[in-house]
């Protein structure tokens, strides 16, 4: 029993940075654009993220520059795909290349310049991040370490995805967002700025995929900086927006569902069955073939991916 | 001054639009040239123009979508800047795309409501707002259905109603009855003109003249893109507004020259094809086709009239029977051997581009589609193809800025050109159209009509299918007539009336109907 609930506590905590990717792909595919960036996007949330905390010891601080790092690398690809209407999946790679090579970079940079050889974040903003002990609903058996025990970082992404939930389903402004999406001329036919509200959004889920990047350097490398912290999971992010079927409500279970994937090969207990380890370093992309496979055929026109997602929209085109 | 003459004329009336020598150039091609256009509220004026006119592309200026090189537009008797969409919507224009710019994702009132300004209302007020414009106007449509389960016509409803939510009073249809059954047309008319008795204004764009004959009070004519005319309705007739037109006086009438030595080109001999839900489409179909003759064929359309175009061009399966071409069975044949032997199919979806062209690509890239096997080596050779492009576009007049320019970007009658032009130029021996007029205009059709013409006298047979009866007994030599997959009849076309065949197009056989008629 101990074995599970534990298993679950490192579920959410391995689904957490998922999450963050997520939602930030939803915002972005919800305005037509598929942005494979999302990895590289992390990768320098990883890197603004750890290196602001690091000087500044202020978790607000680490956070802001994360997520304005997300924006930034957001930007370059806005600008590339909606005015100089490149294409969006070559785009999406370049920014997945670019981001994990210059967050690398100003890591190692860094690291040359320490006297310790290595970076290690300091003492307040560690307790910050550290998971958190609520007097009397941390204490609650089982539901307590279930729900009250994690780190800031976890509450904030479960925020974010409602926010984003209720902004795209029950504003005016989410309902143009969506519009944009599914059919840009249609948005600009009826006056939508369709240019403005692409820029707004990619650099929102942009900045909130930085975040989830800032969580993989500062929490899951334990505070010290680890080239390719983000290692992979923007990539899973992308297929976890598919599983939520572009649901932020959903992709909190979803990223629930593939962190616990991701640490399933430390609790499966080796009296059961014994697999090698890459096996379970697959189930999260065979989980994604699956339900790709499963919503192609069931063709559900509410719960798929927004009509005109990939392709960029210019005005005067026939 | 000169302006206010103008007015003093109209009984100093101010006009909804005034367009004022309005040009725009796309590329190198002049898409709009110094056209004028004016309507008054409450009015229905009809913009008429052959395909490729300008007549899309000068509404799409009013829109917003487009903005003129040079000329002035006024709105309400003012000078009106419109830059974007949101100009047009603010100024009380509203358009309705010939592809309806509608999320089919979502429901009715999603579409409505989407990119108005201010808060989200409440659902129930939204409701009633559009509640309330549906009844004045006697519109019909569930709010809450989705996009995607919705009919041609009902799709139509939501965009008119999408701009009337908008508080639009001046209202822009561009072909809004290429989609329509004669009912739903009729029942659009009868919206048109509540509105206008409403006090809106509004353009209607088509090129079917008997519509244009119907709703309309004045007709402004566009010929190459420059305003040929402003009429009266009422003054005008069929045959005028096609002169004005085409530029020209055209004889309406249909050549058929007589068939030279017909012999048997291919047998269907009991046929039967399957539909993917497993019922016949073709039903034990038993017929000839005759080198230099027409062979129509009539019908309600799903008649399998695509099936039996498919199963002669090798693309699909049949259940039992065969197809014998020049006593040769060509079941099991692939669509490449078929072609080799000389049968060439052109058929003309509903949205043209959609078999048989690929829009992407200029019409070289399209004729080399059926040529490539042909070059020897790995390399394809260009040249060829590039001259073939040249040819056609001077002997079938298509308008494209170059052989290069991807088909899409073509009006569809030049997309149409293009397409029988290369299927003809392959000199086959059998020739099988469907649709090639649909949504051309009359000067386009009649190029079409006289292709056909040309291929009959070289000693082709020819199928057509088509569904304006009219031309098919004034073009075709026999008239098949299929329903529900059955033939009911193959009649001359010579000795046949309209009535008969559609009596057959609803089941009764050619004794029944020609024994009684």
């Amino acid at each position: 029993m101990d074995m599970f609930i534990n298993f679950l506590v490192a579920a959410v905590l391995a689904g957490t940075p998922l999450l963050f990717g997520t939602v930030g792909e939803i915002i972005n595919e919800k305005a037509g654009h598929l942005n494979l960036g999302v990895e590289g996007m992390m990768a320098i949330g990883a890197c603004a993220g750890f290196m602001a905390g690091y000087r500044s010891d202020s978790l607000i601080i680490a956070v802001i520059a994360a997520f304005l790092a997300g924006a930034a690398g957001a930007l370059i690809y806005a600008l590339l795909t909606v005015t100089f209407m490149a294409d969006q999946n070559v785009t999406g790679l370049t920014l997945t290349i670019f981001g994990c090579g210059i967050s690398n970079f100003i890591g190692e940079y860094n690291i040359a310049r320490s006297e310790t050889g290595n970076l290690k974040l300091p003492e307040h903003i560690t307790s910050q991040i550290r998971n958190l002990n609520i007097p009397g609903l941390s204490d609650i058996p089982v539901v307590g370490k279930l729900l009250f025990s994690y780190n800031i970082f976890v509450y904030f992404g479960v925020v974010i995805a409602i926010i984003v939930f209720i902004y795209l389903n029950k504003t005016k402004s989410g309902l143009n967002l969506r519009t944009i999406g599914e059919n840009p001329a249609a948005a600009d036919a009826v006056g939508i700025h369709v240019a403005r509200n692409k820029y707004i959004s990619l650099l929102i889920g942009g900045g909130i995929c930085g975040i989830g990047g800032a969580y993989c350097s500062m929490i899951i490398c334990g505070g010290v900086w680890m080239s390719d912290s983000v290692n992979g999971l923007g990539w899973i992010s992308v297929a976890l927006v598919i599983f939520a079927a572009w649901s932020p409500l959903k992709a909190i279970g979803g990223s629930l569902v593939f962190g616990a994937f991701s640490v399933l090969k430390y609790y499966m207990p080796k009296s059961v069955i014994t697999l090698p380890n890459a096996f379970y370093d697959m189930l999260p992309f065979l989980i994604t073939a699956l339900i790709l496979v499963i919503t192609s055929v069931r063709k559900n026109k509410g719960r798929a991916q927004p009509a005109s997602c990939g392709i960029n929209y210019f005005r005067e085109e026939r | 001054m000169e302006k206010e003459t103008y007015k003093k004329e109209n009984d100093g009336e101010v006009y909804a639009i005034e367009c004022k020598g309005i040009t725009k150039v796309f590329g190198s091609v002049v898409a709009n040239d110094n056209i004028d256009l004016s309507v008054k509220y409450g009015e229905i004026l009809a913009l008429l123009g052959e395909n490729g006119s300008g007549k899309t592309t000068l509404m799409n200026m009013l829109s917003g979508i487009y903005h003129p090189d040079s000329g002035s537009i006024s709105i309400s008797g003012k000078p009106a800047a419109i830059n974007s969409p949101s100009d047009a919507i603010a100024l009380g224009i509203g358009m309705i795309h010939q592809h309806f710019k509608l999320v089919e994702a979502f429901s009715a009132v999603d579409n409505i409501i989407a990119g108005t300004p201010g808060k989200l209302k409440k659902r129930s007020v939204i409701r009633s707002e559009i509640a309330a414009i549906s009844q004045k106007l006697g519109l019909d449509v569930d709010p809450d259905k989705k996009i995607y389960n919705m009919s041609v016509s009902e799709k139509q409803t939501v965009e008119i109603l999408k701009v009337l939510y908008r508080g639009a009073k001046i209202l822009i249809l561009d072909e809004p009855t290429a989609v329509l059954t004669p009912q739903e047309t009729e029942k659009l008319f009868d919206m048109l003109r509540r509105m206008r008795d409403d006090g809106c204004a509004i353009i209607i764009i088509t090129h079917k003249l008997n519509e244009v004959l119907a709703i309309s009070d004045r007709v402004t004519v566009l010929r190459k893109g420059q305003s040929a005319a402003t009429v009266l309705t009422a003054e005008s007739d069929e045959k005028k507004l096609t002169e004005l037109m085409v530029g020209k006086k055209v004889d309406l009438s249909i050549e058929r020259p007589e068939p030279v030595s017909p012999e048997p080109l291919l047998n269907v001999y009991h046929l039967s094809v399957d539909k993917p839900d497993g019922s016949l489409a073709l039903d034990d179909i038993t017929f000839d086709i005759y080198s230099g003759e027409i062979l129509g064929v009539a019908g309600v359309a799903g008649s399998g009239q695509k099936e039996l175009c498919e199963t002669i061009a090798g693309l699909n399966g049949i259940r039992s029977g065969a197809v014998l071409y020049k006593k040769e069975n060509i079941i099991g044949k692939s669509a490449r051997e078929i072609i080799d032997l000389g049968i060439s199919m052109s058929f003309v979806p509903e949205d043209r581009l959609g078999m048989g062209l690929v829009a992407s690509m200029g019409m070289t890239g399209n004729m080399m589609l059926k040529s490539y096997g042909k070059s020897k080596g790995p390399f394809v050779d260009k040249a060829p193809a590039k001259e073939l492009s040249e040819k056609l576009i001077k002997k079938l007049d298509i308008k494209t800025p170059s052989a290069e320019t991807p088909v899409r970007m073509l009006s569809g009658g030049n997309v149409q050109k293009v397409l029988l032009g290369r299927e003809i130029e392959s000199a086959p021996n059998l020739l099988i159209t469907a649709y090639p007029v649909r949504g051309l205009d009359i000067n386009s059709a009649y190029t079409v009509y006289d292709l056909l013409n040309e291929q009959k006298k070289k000693g082709v047979a020819v199928l057509f299918i088509g569904e304006d009866l009219d031309v098919l007994l004034e073009l075709a030599d026999k008239i098949m007539v299929l329903c529900h997959g059955k033939i009911t009849g193959i009649v001359d076309a010579r000795k046949v009336t309209k009535e008969q065949i559609g009596l057959m197009m609803t089941g009764s056989s050619a004794e029944e109907v020609l024994g009684n008629g």
